[in-house]
């Protein structure tokens, strides 16, 4: 992994190389394979709210994040907070490979005793920046991590990830208020904006577009992105972390596919909770393995 | 030029002038901060009423104001203390234990940061702002949060004392106080030890125990009844969490009766932390909890509030002559003689 320096200029070229796209999309299928072998253990879980944001958690852990391996509390580290929870059984295998927690652990996610259960928690799981699992809270305590950061003369980065219908919570808004107002510039939002949350589609529930025209309203710098090509994204994310001209926190509307990589959770969103028997797990895990994205 | 007021008036930015004791907030703070502790605030566009002002003069940089966003506050002060920072977070009570009572279980306890979360004016305090503004239900909300240590300080002194004793207490805090403007039952510099009660003498009739404004009404009504010729102790239970059960059981066997008093629904308060320590222990001591008998507070100017609701020394008083008169429930909540 190689750490982004804070200082590059923001013109210069972001793009990832081949070969780190390539492994950016390796890690990303081990995020989907190791999905589909947690869920097995706990015979229930959130498939397809991983698979929307596997190239984002690829990017951010194995290239945008300033972190140490096996230094979990290290306090220059950029900070991690997701508002949808739920897609926690995707980041412990990368927390794993980081060395914050122990692969054997996750062999007992969500067994009696685990640290590991359907949402993120901060005191049971190294590596894990913030608590989570009530929609609404990251992008406020997002916002005092990075205002703590600025306060100590600190440089990291703070990546909040949020889901799109969480953006029907009203605190996500007082949040976007207060960053703009402090101009809380080491604060970058990802809205994760698949499309689906539990009772069908956002638009469909209640609507938040047009999300990207909110987000600039609100005083942020925003921009829209495609949340799967690892390319345009990595070069997105690079870029905000290493600019330190920006007077104001960044938001990035990444639009993904719920369920991606999967043909039938594509299309279906009753997959937002689910869960694969052994023989259609094999098959998902085959479509996985034969298909880039 | 500017028309000359009488010196009657008055305009909210000069409220600390007007009310010294709203200094003992930020005066304790800018002791902390001078002596190199991390302490930061943030008021949510209330600084002049709980006097936060003073600190946000004297350490701008280390004070954050939140807007009326109140529960983006209790959010922000959790992530701001996972820097490395104690955040003193202040508003309203009734907004700050109820609104935000799912961003202090969820963002604050539960995550074991060391926030401290000012509810101020709380119970009746804000009198004819009326209901939405009263909060007899914060002792009740925060009581049930796991983790979370409650502290309802009678005076300002007291207040300014326990902030001090905070700074090395492992956990979350929610500090329940008043407008300012109580008489001082303490005196300044008093030192205080979160978890243990301060007992204002020892009875063998009566022992009230209070916290918050109340203690004041308790000692003056303790002294009327002594001169009355009863026996009568006083316990100021400023800790509500940890409690003291210690100092409620000797109570309980040395006083034939105890009274709890507070500016809060007795449903969930102090009497209720009280009578499960009694119920628990197995004591069978007589309890009387006074305070708000679940129900919402009429409009009035709040010391006119303390009377009508017995709050205040002379209805204290009358609630305890009429419980040691082995009254009914009924005529022991009027105050009135058995």
């Amino acid at each position: 992994m190689t750490p982004t320096p804070a200082t590059a200029a923001p013109s210069a070229d972001f793009t990832p190389s081949p070969e780190q796209i390539a492994l950016l999309r390796e890690k990303a299928r081990f995020v989907r394979l190791e999905t589909i072998r947690l869920i097995e253990i706990a015979k229930v879980g959130h498939y397809s709210s991983v698979f929307s944001c596997a190239e984002i958690f690829s990017s951010l852990y194995y290239d945008v994040m300033r972190l140490r391996e096996g230094e979990p509390q290290w306090a220059d580290r950029d900070r991690f907070l997701m508002g949808k929870g739920h897609a926690a059984v995707g980041l412990f295998p990368i927390l794993a490979e980081k060395g914050f927690i122990p692969k054997a652990s996750l062999d007992d996610y969500t067994r009696l005793g685990s640290p590991l259960g359907d949402h993120p928690d901060m005191t049971k799981v190294p590596g894990i920046d913030f608590s989570s699992g009530s929609i609404g809270h990251a992008m406020s305590a997002g916002a005092g991590m990075a205002l703590g950061g600025r306060m100590q003369g600190k440089d990291f980065a703070v990546f909040a990830m949020v889901g799109d219908g969480e953006m029907q919570e009203g605190q996500v808004w007082e949040a976007a208020l207060f960053a703009a107002h402090h101009k809380l510039s080491r604060l970058i939002g990802i809205v994760d904006r698949n499309g689906y949350q539990l009772d069908g589609k956002v638009d469909d529930v209640i609507g938040v577009e047009s999300l990207a025209e909110k987000w600039r309203a609100f005083g942020w710098e925003t921009h829209e992105v495609d949340g799967h090509d690892l390319g345009a994204l990595t070069a997105l994310l690079r870029r905000l972390r290493a600019d330190t001209t920006r007077d104001r926190p960044a938001c990035v509307i990444a639009k993904t596919i719920k369920g991606r990589g999967v043909s039938y959770m594509e299309t279906e969103p009753g997959w937002h909770l689910g869960y694969l028997a052994p023989a259609d797990a094999e098959a998902a895990v085959a479509e996985i393995m034969n298909k880039d994205i | 030029m500017s028309k000359l007021l009488s010196t009657e008036s008055w305009q909210y930015r000069a409220l600390n002038a007007i009310t010294p004791g709203l200094n003992y907030f930020s005066d304790a703070l800018i002791e902390l901060a001078e002596q190199g502790h991390p302490v930061v605030a943030g008021s949510a566009d209330l600084q002049y009423s709980n006097g936060l002002n003073k600190f946000a003069t004297r350490f701008p940089e280390r004070f954050t104001q939140f807007g009326i966003s109140e529960q983006n506050m209790v959010t922000a002060a959790a992530g701001l203390a996972t820097t490395g920072y104690m955040p003193f977070v202040a508003t309203f009570a009734s907004f700050l234990g109820l609104l935000c009572c799912e961003q202090i279980r969820m963002d604050v306890a539960y995550s074991k940061l060391p926030v401290r979360l000012v509810g101020h004016h709380t119970g009746i305090s804000l009198g004819f702002y009326g209901t939405s503004h009263h909060a007899t239900e914060d002792i009740s909300t925060t009581r049930a949060i796991a983790g979370l240590t409650v502290i309802s300080p009678a005076d300002g002194p007291q207040f300014a004392a326990a902030i001090k004793a905070s700074v090395h207490w492992p956990e979350p805090i929610y500090f329940r106080i008043g407008r300012g403007r109580e008489p001082e039952v303490y005196e300044k510099g008093t030192p205080f030890v979160i978890g243990k009660a301060i007992e204002h003498g020892q009875g063998t009739d009566l022992t009230l125990i209070a916290c918050g404004m109340a203690v004041k009404g308790a000692l003056d009504a303790a002294q009327a009844l002594r001169a009355a010729g009863h026996s009568v102790g006083v316990l100021d239970m400023a800790t509500i969490k940890p409690l003291d059960r210690e100092a409620v059981l000797k109570a309980a066997a040395r006083s034939k009766l105890l009274v709890t008093v507070e500016e809060h629904n007795v449903l969930g308060g102090l009497g209720a932390a009280v009578a499960e320590v009694l119920a628990d222990e197995g004591t069978g001591a007589r309890l009387v909890r006074h305070g708000i008998h679940d129900e919402y507070s009429l409009i009035a100017p709040p010391t006119h509030l303390y009377a009508h609701y017995r709050l205040d020394g002379p209805g204290i008083e009358a609630v305890a002559r009429a419980a040691l008169a082995g009254g009914t429930t009924d005529s022991v909540r009027s105050g009135a003689a058995a």
